[in-house]
């Protein structure tokens, strides 16, 4: 298969700007005759709902959540980055383009993360004319900061809130329009399926959650913009509702999906308590501006942190990496603290775990401002753990966090479905193999308000209006498709909970497929994986009925799907025998357990199409072809 | 961190449907890990229950950190339980002793019709927002963002408003059911922002009209609300949606 991501022609800068002028228009006074179906409200869906209403188009929105104020985006603490260089310390587009593509360890497409670089601006004046509430300077513009591996001050923020003030800014906008009558909204759906009509997506089915029914809704176009997977792995940060299933649906009807391997591990999360627990309170990575990092040098020393004398501490992010210390990339960090838990240098009580240590900053900068930063952050530490950070240093450990890997989407964010897009988490276009601090927000949003706008444009007029409608004989299939998986789950009625056989496949995902990668646990992995998706499959217990509120059939259905799924992302991980980015391959480091890149072989997106149930994907390479930067290998010292 | 564990009794609602009158059902829960979070004691007790072949409870819950404002029920009384400050799912079982008899319900207003058990509608705090709880600016016709600069003490001010999750657990506190808090958040962000002022009269008379429309209670200061708020959000708000409310109808071109 020829994967053509559709990048426009000339020199870098002038893409977006060629693409835009020569890209068919709709007509204003026919945009509201096309229907388009956005599914997910976070910064990507809500963005995208609102601005699409706004330019005209008739959208209606869906979301798992009660609301859609509550997507995972609102999750996000740290911030969020653009071109603006208002500190004057030397950033611009095409530095904040080059910083991307390099934390991607370039495995990302040139033009989707110029592009990405150049509306990162647009991102910022929108937010700030919807009044989400930027801190600033005293003299009343922006405030800055440093954020996750850069070296420019290019970090907006508010609070540790950034992402819910985001979300907040665009939930306001899908508000008005739905206040408006322009987007009408229906919150508790879950899709269940992509409903295709000779080859092109023309609607979908949803769950009503409260009432179980599986509803039809027809369109022009449909756009998912359903999040990351970071969930496979049991233990994550993401929240309880996050799932692949929205894009495992769109994959099992064709399209092909990219680098699911490509997860990120977040260094900065509280560690687990017990088997009970699958949410990981991530804390910013914005701490590790001010955080010092470190275990002490002596694996047996069990004193309390403050009674370590200075000399009998190893602040090895700073020994190891001089010039960025703290600071380093987040899959850099992740795997430096796993290294000196295995080395029994962990602390806490299961010893899977380091510390960060606030007590120097607050030293220099006093409580207060410490505090203005960062307050938010201490306050949840010290709730969950019962310890106090500005007295204690606080203990940490890497968690699954987001998921760069996403459905294959050309330059347009069109899958290999023609009218299916995909924004934000859900698809692969702009992180390759790790996604930079305060990058999620801007991707999300970058898609949202200022990329699909203009992209949904020539597909649209391109094939006018569509005549189908829910009455079409593909929309029952679908929907009895769904309502017999129902039955089919329903019916097993084993002896394991849903959960239970999430826990176990999270822990061969953690243990096999997590930070570090090799092909003897891969291929047990594979192995672990059918064996439980058979168990699941035979021995699930559920419960309940499908025709109302059943949480367990709800889970039992994305479970199902990480049980196929699981194996695709563990297959690409072994597939891809490289390390890049936050894979890494045992068998490919530097001396310094670095990510070893094979240029040569790998510099390819790694794209799997469906072949059906239990039988191997097929695979495709979309390469990747650097015209503007050199190719270099990561150094963070 | 200790790894205490305590044996409680759950009084939780129960109730299978808006249409169904609900009860109050009883359940033993043995050997609770003092660690474990309100939120995993409840998934702990739906293990069992799945097992046994019975209803798990149905309770809201999402990003399990307290921001994304999906959980919420009373516990023995208090909207989001007995930690100040803190949803739900920031509430750990280390806060009770061995023996005790916990209440569990949902929140209980007119304008918050029970779903199933401890799930509540709350779609009306949406349609309050609808009705005017943004700034009306299109996508792409922002000035730059420097372009308006913002005193630093005001930013502030608008983002302790702001940090509002919408999680209901105003109105459950309040004996009238009252929306107040949580429609004096937005209007206060948006009214002490420069961007917000343009549509500020227009906004409380709207917001307001949209809260008596759905049903919920006036305020008659209380201040339970600001005592339930895990937010911390403050009945100061309540003071700027008067005032807004107030120079919009007397003086304001929207009235």
């Amino acid at each position: 298969m020829q994967l053509d991501g559709k990048i426009p022609s000339g020199p870098l800068k002038d893409k977006w700007d060629n693409y835009r002028f020569k890209a068919k228009l709709v007509n204003p006074a026919n945009k509201r005759k096309y229907k388009l179906i956005v599914v997910g409200t976070g910064l990507a869906g809500g963005a995208a709902a609102a601005t699409l209403a706004e330019l005209g188009y008739h959208v209606q929105t869906f979301c798992i959540q009660d609301s859609p104020r509550r997507a995972h985006s609102i999750a996000a603490q740290g911030g969020i980055n653009a071109a603006k260089n208002y500190p004057n310390d030397g950033d611009s587009i095409w530095r904040l383009f080059y910083d991307t593509i390099k934390g991607g360890d370039f495995r990302a497409r040139e033009a989707n993360v110029y592009r990405l670089a150049q509306v990162s601006n647009n991102i910022i004046d929108q937010c700030a004319a919807q009044g989400v509430p930027f801190a600033r300077e005293y003299g009343g513009m922006l405030a800055n900061r440093s954020f996750g591996g850069a070296q420019v001050s290019r970090t907006f923020y508010a609070r540790g809130q950034t992402g819910q003030q985001l979300l907040l800014g665009a939930y306001s906008a899908l508000s008005r329009q739905i206040g408006a009558g322009t987007v009408e909204m229906y919150a508790r759906r879950e899709l269940m399926d992509i409903v295709l009509v000779g080859d092109r997506a023309r609607g979908i089915i949803v769950r009503n959650l409260v009432t179980g029914e599986m509803e039809r809704y027809a369109a022009d176009a449909v756009i998912l913009a359903t999040g990351g997977y970071g969930t496979v792995f049991y233990l994550s940060t993401n929240a309880d509702s996050c799932n692949v299933g929205a894009a495992f649906r769109a994959y099992k009807k064709g399209a092909l999906f990219a680098n699911p391997c490509f997860t990120q591990i977040h260094p900065t999360c509280i560690p687990q308590g017990g088997d009970y627990q699958a949410k990981l309170t991530l804390m910013s990575e914005s701490l590790r501006n001010d955080g010092r990092i470190w275990v002490p040098k002596d694996p047996n020393d069990t004193r309390a942190p403050q009674d370590i004398p200075e000399s009998e501490r190893s602040y090895y992010l700073e020994e190891k990496y001089p010039s960025f210390g703290n600071l380093v990339p987040r899959d850099v960090a992740s795997r430096n603290a796993k290294e000196q838990c295995d080395a029994g240098k962990g602390v806490g009580p299961t010893g899977y775990a380091v510390y960060l240590d606030f007590a120097d900053a607050i030293k220099r900068d006093g409580r207060d401002v410490i505090a203005r930063k960062y307050g938010n952050l201490f306050d949840m530490y010290q709730n969950i753990m019962d310890d106090d950070p500005y007295e204690t240093p606080m203990m940490i450990y890497p968690a699954s966090h987001y998921t760069m890997g996403g459905l294959w989407v050309d330059y347009e964010l069109q899958t290999t479905i023609p009218g299916l897009f995909a924004l934000g988490e859900a698809n692969f276009s702009d992180h390759g193999a790790n996604r930079l601090g305060a990058s999620a927000l801007m991707q999300g949003l970058a898609d949202g308000y200022f990329v699909i706008p203009y992209t949904i444009g020539p597909f649209l007029a391109d094939h006018g209006v569509s005549e189908v409608g829910v009455d079409h004989a593909a929309f029952a299939e679908a929907a009895a498709e769904a309502v017999d998986r129902d039955r089919k789950l329903l019916a097993i009625e084993g002896k394991r909970t849903v959960r239970d056989i999430h826990r176990a496949l999270g822990k061969v995902m953690v243990d096999e497929v997590g930070m570090a990668r090799n092909e003897a646990g891969l291929k047990q992995a594979i192995g672990s994986i059918q064996t439980l998706r058979e168990e699941f499959w035979q021995n699930v217990k559920v419960g309940g009925a499908a025709d109302n509120f059943n949480l367990a059939l709800q889970k039992a259905v994305r479970l199902a799907d990480y049980l196929e799924f699981a194996e695709v992302m563990a297959l690409d991980a072994l597939t891809r025998d490289e390390s890049c980015g936050c894979h890494l391959r045992e068998e490919h480091q530097t001396e310094e357990n670095e990510a070893l890149r094979d240029d040569e072989n790998f510099c390819h997106a790694a794209v799997w199409e469906y072949t059906g149930y239990g039988s191997e994907p097929a695979f495709h390479k979309e390469p990747l072809v650097f015209e503007n930067v050199e190719l270099s290998q990561r150094s963070y010292k | 961190m200790g790894t205490d564990t305590i044996n409680i009794t759950l009084k939780v609602w129960r109730q299978g449907n808006a249409a169904d009158k609900g009860r109050f059902e009883t359940i033993p829960v043995s050997g609770v890990d003092s660690h474990m979070s309100f939120l995993e004691m409840l998934d702990t007790v739906n293990e069992g229950l799945i097992l046994e072949g019975r209803d798990p409870i149905a309770f809201d819950n999402d990003c399990r950190e307290g921001i994304c404002g999906t959980c919420g029920c009373v516990v023995d009384g208090i909207p989001h339980g007995p930690n100040k400050a803190m949803t739900l799912c920031q509430l750990h079982m280390r806060k009770f002793e061995d023996g005790d008899v916990i209440a569990v319900e949902p929140w209980r207003a007119r304008a918050f019709k029970v779903l199933k058990d401890l799930m509540v509608d709350r779609g009306a705090f949406d349609k309050i927002i609808q009705s005017g709880g943004y700034v009306s600016v299109n996508t792409g016709s922002a000035p730059d963002a420097n372009a308006l600069p913002i005193p630093m003490a005001v930013a502030e001010k608008a983002m302790d408003a702001a940090a509002c999750i919408g999680c209901g657990a105003c109105v459950a506190a309040c004996p009238n059911a009252s929306a107040m808090l949580f429609v004096s958040a937005k209007v206060s962000q948006l009214a002490l922002l420069p961007q917000g002022r343009p549509e500020a009269a227009e906004r409380a008379l709207k917001m307001v009209a949209a809260m008596d429309q759905a049903g919920f209670g006036n305020c008659s200061n209380h201040r339970s609300c600001e005592a339930a708020c895990p937010k911390e959000i403050s009945i100061i708000n309540i003071a700027r949606l008067n005032r807004e409310f107030f120079k919009a109808g007397v003086l304001s071109e929207a009235s």
